[in-house]
């Protein structure tokens, strides 16, 4: 046994065309954990500060712009304030539950991870019921929210608590209706939007995260679009569901600080509070996730069947590097247009040099090898990116649902139209 | 040791035991109700541990099993939460009345 | 797909099971129970998981713990007393409760000990890979009408338990 077989034998997984849990690569596996956590916290730094820009500047304000060139190092600041805040916990609070309820909101919330599948054999194992496991694990996040406001000993977070899990539980259903629908259409084996074209793959029904992608690739069409207008009624019940689940805008009622005082977390204050909200974004691209994989192709270039063939391919391909460069080129304007007193100086070169860097990512992503593997993990954040943004924008748009408008909404319109969604699409596709 | 389905059943039959033991001696009749859970939960171990044996009838019947259980909390639920309404007790001991 | 450490997954799985078992008849508080409870249902999903049953795993994350526990959790907040917390949590017939369980457990051992050769040995059979759809195939073909009965059975669970909690009928 010597460390150079070992090293070989490591490396051989990349070769192999499975995922790590499939190829029984352990190490492997341990790999795609931690950068699958390092990326969800870098993503989940990256929302605080677009978030609060983006918001700012559809309500015709500028956001934070201090702390470093345009506000960029906003939330580090804030996360070293929340790590050096004072814990306190309420007297009378039941302090096992106080402690616990964070902790299994993270993981619950970062546990759905394992099975969202960045490319064909990027997902760090490819359960065979894995829609469902992140529909159930989903599902536990509730009971930390109820854990957080029963331990608090204080009626406002119990009060937040209840409406919030009582807000999920209704829309977990509209979820379920709407993924079963999904998962309806990958048993079908015509191809095109309304299932009648040639070709196509073998007719199995799955659950599977990654070979629902594949049966979208297979029937040549997003489910988004298959049996226009049903994909999308389906899809469209679960983005807003999903608004719901996440305890979002629109519906975020339970946590509104000028409703209930910040709901369940109320008596939470530094790291704590810094736990729930990394669950809250962490679920949100989790959500999305689920979102993207199953009606948008997932991993999938767009039109990879109409526009097929070695030359399409090669244009696609430079994507990811054209969106970095025109990143890198929006920095290098500001940094141009900045004032142009001298104690803007430091700020001037530090958006300078993050332009730099954005630039540099562009051109690592220009190489022949990295531009064939990143095209898959490209294709997927952008879709994710983009239910982001939508997030953002359903924040700065809409007012908040009442309580009881938010109840009627999804047991009244929502779950009804969720199982006629799924009625109507088994209909035509056994047709 | 290899794991053979015996293992399984004795661990069925320890959660089964402790389920009866909660049944028969707590007072609150939330525990009692959560001990028959794990009655039921008993039950689904020990049929998903068979079926490995002898085909998939195993796991059909406890996926009934769990929607039994479901139904069954809500409607025991449902009677407690009635019950409190009118005495303002969840001790076992305390509800002997046949009419309020 | 080999299984791995499986002794020490079962190991550690049933023992969490047992041990949360135990804390849910112990606590005092309804809540800790019904966290203790909990972790129960999550070590079974795993023990389901190493028999090859990951469709029922699932279904016993997503029913169980997610719904039938949440149930639990909001049913206690609504009707907790300290009163009842600081009373005796144990009945007056404890002992003749632990003397029936332990006879019970005798008839178990018994049972298990003379009955060890009726069924064969650990054949595995299914390839997981399949599982769901083959579940869904015996639910919707062989086991059709207790499926129809089932959601009958929850319909009138769903009205009796509207109907019980409502202040006025």
């Amino acid at each position: 046994m010597t460390t150079i077989e070992n090293m070989s034998d490591f490396l051989n997984y990349l070769n192999s065309n499975l995922t790590p849990g499939q190829a029984g690569a352990y190490l492997w596996v341990v790999i795609y954990i931690l950068i699958i956590f390092a990326a969800v916290s870098v993503a989940v730094i990256a929302m605080n500060w677009l978030e609060r820009k983006i918001l700012a500047h559809m309500q015709v304000r500028l956001g934070p712009m201090r702390v470093g060139p345009h506000g960029l190092l906003q939330p580090f600041a804030d996360a070293l304030k929340l790590l050096l805040k004072e814990d306190i916990i309420p007297t009378g609070a039941d302090k096992l539950v106080f402690w616990m309820a964070p902790v299994v909101v993270v993981i619950t919330a970062f546990t759905t991870y394992i099975v969202i599948p960045f490319g064909p054999t990027h997902a760090v194992t490819d359960m065979n019921i894995g829609i469902l496991f992140m529909l159930g694990v989903a599902s536990l996040g509730t009971l930390g929210i109820i854990m957080a406001g029963w331990a608090s000993n204080s009626h406002y977070p119990l009060l937040g608590s209840l409406r919030s899990s009582a807000q999920m539980v209704s829309y977990e259903v509209a979820m379920g209706m709407a993924i079963v629908s999904a998962v309806l259409m990958t048993s079908l084996s015509g191809t095109g939007l309304y299932g009648i074209g040639p070709g196509g793959g073998e007719a199995l029904g799955t659950l599977s995260m990654i070979e629902i992608v594949k049966a979208q690739a297979n029937q040549h069409v997003w489910f988004i679009f298959k049996f226009f207008p049903l994909g999308f009624a389906a899809f469209g019940i679960f983005a807003i569901a999903m608004v719901a689940e996440t305890n979002r805008a629109p519906f975020d009622l339970p946590e509104a600080e000028s409703e209930l005082t910040a709901g369940f977390h109320t008596e939470y204050s530094g790291f704590r509070w810094s736990l729930f909200f990394l669950a809250e974004y962490a679920a949100m691209i989790a959500v999305s996730a689920i979102a993207v994989t199953l009606w948008l192709g997932g991993w999938l270039r767009p039109f990879p069947h109409w526009l097929s063939g070695d030359a399409w391919d090669m244009a696609f391909s430079f994507f990811p590097a054209l969106t970095f460069f025109i990143l890198a080129g929006m920095t290098f304007r500001t940094t141009i247009r900045m004032p142009k007193q001298s104690y803007f100086k430091i700020q001037k070169a530090g958006l300078g040099v993050f332009g730099l860097v954005l630039g540099g990512i562009g051109l690592v992503l220009l190489v022949p090898p990295v531009r064939d593997r990143i095209q898959d993990i490209y294709w997927f954040t952008i879709k994710v990116a983009a239910f982001m943004y939508l997030y953002i924008w359903y924040r700065g748009t809409f007012p908040r649902y009442r309580f009881d408008q938010l109840m009627k909404l999804g047991w009244k319109f929502m779950i009804p139209a969720g199982i006629a969604v799924l009625i109507v699409t088994a209909l035509v596709g056994v047709l | 040791m290899e794991i053979t389905t015996l293992h399984y059943l004795v661990v069925a039959a320890a959660l089964f035991i402790v389920g009866t033991i909660g049944v028969l001696t707590r007072r609150n009749v939330v525990i009692i109700l959560m001990s028959i859970e794990l009655i039921l939960n008993a039950v689904n171990l020990n049929l998903v541990a068979f079926s490995r044996l002898y085909g998939l009838h195993g796991q059909v019947f406890s996926i009934f099993v769990i929607t039994d259980a479901a139904a069954e909390a809500a409607v025991g639920l449902g009677i407690l939460i009635a019950f409190f309404r009118n005495k303002e007790t969840v001790n076992a001991d305390e509800i002997d009345l046949l009419k309020f | 797909m080999n299984p791995v450490a499986t002794p020490f997954f079962f190991y550690g799985l049933s023992a969490i099971a047992v041990l949360s078992a135990i804390a849910v008849i112990m606590r005092r508080n309804p809540v800790h129970s019904a966290i203790a409870l909990i972790f129960t249902l999550l070590s079974l999903a795993g023990l389901y998981l190493m028999l090859y049953a990951p469709f029922v795993a699932g279904v016993q994350i997503i029913l169980y713990v997610g719904g039938i526990v949440v149930l639990f959790l909001f049913v206690i907040m609504l009707i907790n007393i300290d009163r009842m917390q600081r009373e005796y949590q144990f009945n007056k017939q404890w002992l003749v409760g632990l003397l029936a369980a332990a006879v019970l457990g005798a008839l178990f051992v018994a049972v298990y000990v003379k009955g060890q050769s009726i069924f064969p040995h650990n054949a595995v059979r299914f390839p997981e890979e399949s599982n769901t759809q083959q579940v869904g195939k015996m639910l919707y073909v062989d086991y059709l009408l207790p499926f129809e009965i089932a959601s009958l059975l929850l319909l009138v669970a769903i009205v009796g338990a509207v109907v019980m909690a409502k202040k006025r009928i």
